[in-house]
C-alpha cells in the first residue's frame, strides 16, 4: 500500500518535473542568459570589490583588472589562488586576465546547462519531491478529520508550497547567477536550510495544534488560529535571522524580478502537478472500493 | 448503490478513507525518504558549500536548475 503511494507520487512528480522543465525553458532561461550576461560582462568590476580579501576565494569572479595592470595582477592573482587551492574555479582565473572571459572552466556548454542539465534536475526534484510527498500523504491520509483522498493531496500540496517555497522563499529568495558572493556559500546554504527546516517543523506543529484548535472551536476559527501560529513563528525566525543581500551594483532590478518570478511560477507549477495529479490518481484508484456515503 | 452515489461520495466528505498504521508506514518512510533527501541534495547542495565528491561536474550540471530551484548555488 504505502510502496504503491510511494510510486505514484514519485510518477507523478517526474511528469511535474518535466511540465517545470517547459515552464523554465520558457520563463526561466532568458533571466538565467541574461544573468549570466552581465556577470561575464561585469566580473572585473566585481572582484576589484573583492581584491583587498584575498583568501575568501570569490569562486564566481572573473580576475580581471585593467590591461595595464596585467603583470602586477597575475601575481597577486597567483597568491590568491593559493589562498584558496581547493577552490575548482582558481586554474580558470588565468584566462580571465585578459578581459571579460569567463573564469570557470566549461565542465558544460551552456547548452548542456540549460537543457539536459536543468531537465535533470528537475525532474529529479519532482521524483523526490513527489515521493516525499506521497509518504506524507500516506500518513495524513484519513487522519486529517473527513477529508476525501483527492482534497487531502490538494491540501497537502498547498501546505507544502507555502512552507517549502513561499515562506522560506520571503526570506531568502532564489538567486540568478552573479548575484551572491562565493565566500559566503557555506553561511547561506546553512541559513537557507535552517529556514526550511523551521518552515515545515513549525507547519507540522501547526497542523496538530489546528487539530485540537478545531475540535474547541469550530473549523474556521481552529485552522485560522493554526495558520496565525505558523505566520507569528516564521515572521519572528525571519526576524531574528541575519539578511543576505549580495545583489551586485548595477545589476538591473527588473532581471531580479522577473528571475524571482520565474523561479516561484516553477515551483508552483511542480507543486499544483504534484497536488493535483496525486490527488486525482487516487480518486481513479480509489473509485471501486469506497463504500456509499453514510454521512457524518 | 448508484454510480453517482459513489463519486459524489469521493468528491465530498463523506469517504474517509482509513489511516494506514504507523507501523506499515516507518520502514518507507525511513528508507524511502532517506534515498528521496540524498537525490535532492545532490540537486541542491553538492559541490556547492559541501561536496562528497570532488570537482565540479555535479554542480555545473545541474547548475541552472539549482538556481531556479532557489537553492544557494555559489
Amino acid at each position: 500500500m504505502v510502496g504503491s503511494l510511494l510510486l505514484r507520487g514519485m510518477l507523478v512528480g517526474i511528469l511535474a518535473g518535466v511540465l517545470a522543465f517547459g515552464f523554465a525553458r520558457v520563463f526561466g532561461e532568458p533571466s538565467v542568459e541574461r544573468a549570466i550576461a552581465f556577470e561575464e560582462a561585469s566580473g572585473g568590476h566585481s572582484h576589484g570589490e573583492a581584491a583587498p580579501a584575498p583568501g575568501q576565494g570569490g569562486a564566481t569572479d572573473a580576475h580581471s583588472h585593467g590591461p595595464g595592470a596585467a603583470p602586477h595582477s597575475h601575481t597577486a592573482d597567483a597568491h590568491a589562488a593559493d589562498a584558496h587551492a581547493p577552490d575548482a574555479h582558481a586554474p580558470g582565473e588565468h584566462a580571465a586576465q585578459t578581459g571579460a572571459a569567463p573564469a570557470e572552466p566549461e565542465l558544460f556548454s551552456r547548452a548542456t546547462q540549460s537543457g539536459p542539465g536543468l531537465l535533470v534536475a528537475l525532474v529529479v526534484y519532482g521524483a523526490a519531491m513527489g515521493g516525499l510527498f506521497a509518504l506524507v500523504f500516506a500518513y495524513v491520509n484519513g487522519r486529517l478529520g473527513p477529508l476525501s483522498p483527492r482534497a487531502t493531496a490538494a491540501l497537502l500540496a498547498l501546505a507544502a508550497f507555502i512552507a517549502l517555497v513561499l515562506v522560506p522563499g520571503l526570506k531568502y529568495p532564489a538567486n540568478p547567477p552573479a548575484v551572491g558572493d562565493g565566500a559566503t556559500i557555506g553561511l547561506r546554504t546553512r541559513l537557507f536550510f535552517l529556514m526550511l527546516a523551521t518552515s515545515v517543523a513549525a507547519l507540522a506543529g501547526a497542523v496538530v495544534l489546528a487539530r485540537r484548535l478545531m475540535a474547541r472551536h469550530g473549523a474556521w476559527t481552529g485552522a485560522l488560529l493554526a495558520a496565525l501560529g505558523y505566520g507569528v513563528v516564521l515572521a519572528l525566525v525571519g526576524l531574528a535571522l541575519p539578511t543576505v543581500n549580495e545583489v551586485p551594483a548595477g545589476f538591473s532590478a527588473d532581471l531580479l524580478w522577473q528571475f524571482r518570478l520565474a523561479a516561484l511560477g516553477l515551483q508552483a507549477v511542480l507543486w499544483a502537478v504534484i497536488g493535483l495529479g496525486f490527488g486525482a490518481w487516487m480518486e481513479l484508484g480509489a473509485r471501486p472500493h469506497v463504500r456509499p456515503a453514510l454521512g457524518r | 448503490m448508484a454510480h453517482d452515489t459513489l463519486t459524489l461520495s469521493a468528491a465530498t466528505a463523506g469517504a474517509r478513507p482509513a489511516p494506514i498504521p504507523v507501523g506499515e508506514l516507518l520502514p518507507w518512510a525511513v528508507f524511502g525518504g532517506l534515498m528521496l533527501l540524498l537525490a535532492l541534495y545532490f540537486v541542491g547542495a553538492e559541490q556547492g558549500a559541501t561536496a562528497l565528491f570532488s570537482g565540479s561536474a555535479v554542480h555545473e550540471f545541474v547548475h541552472d536548475g539549482r538556481h531556479l530551484l532557489g537553492f544557494p548555488c555559489h
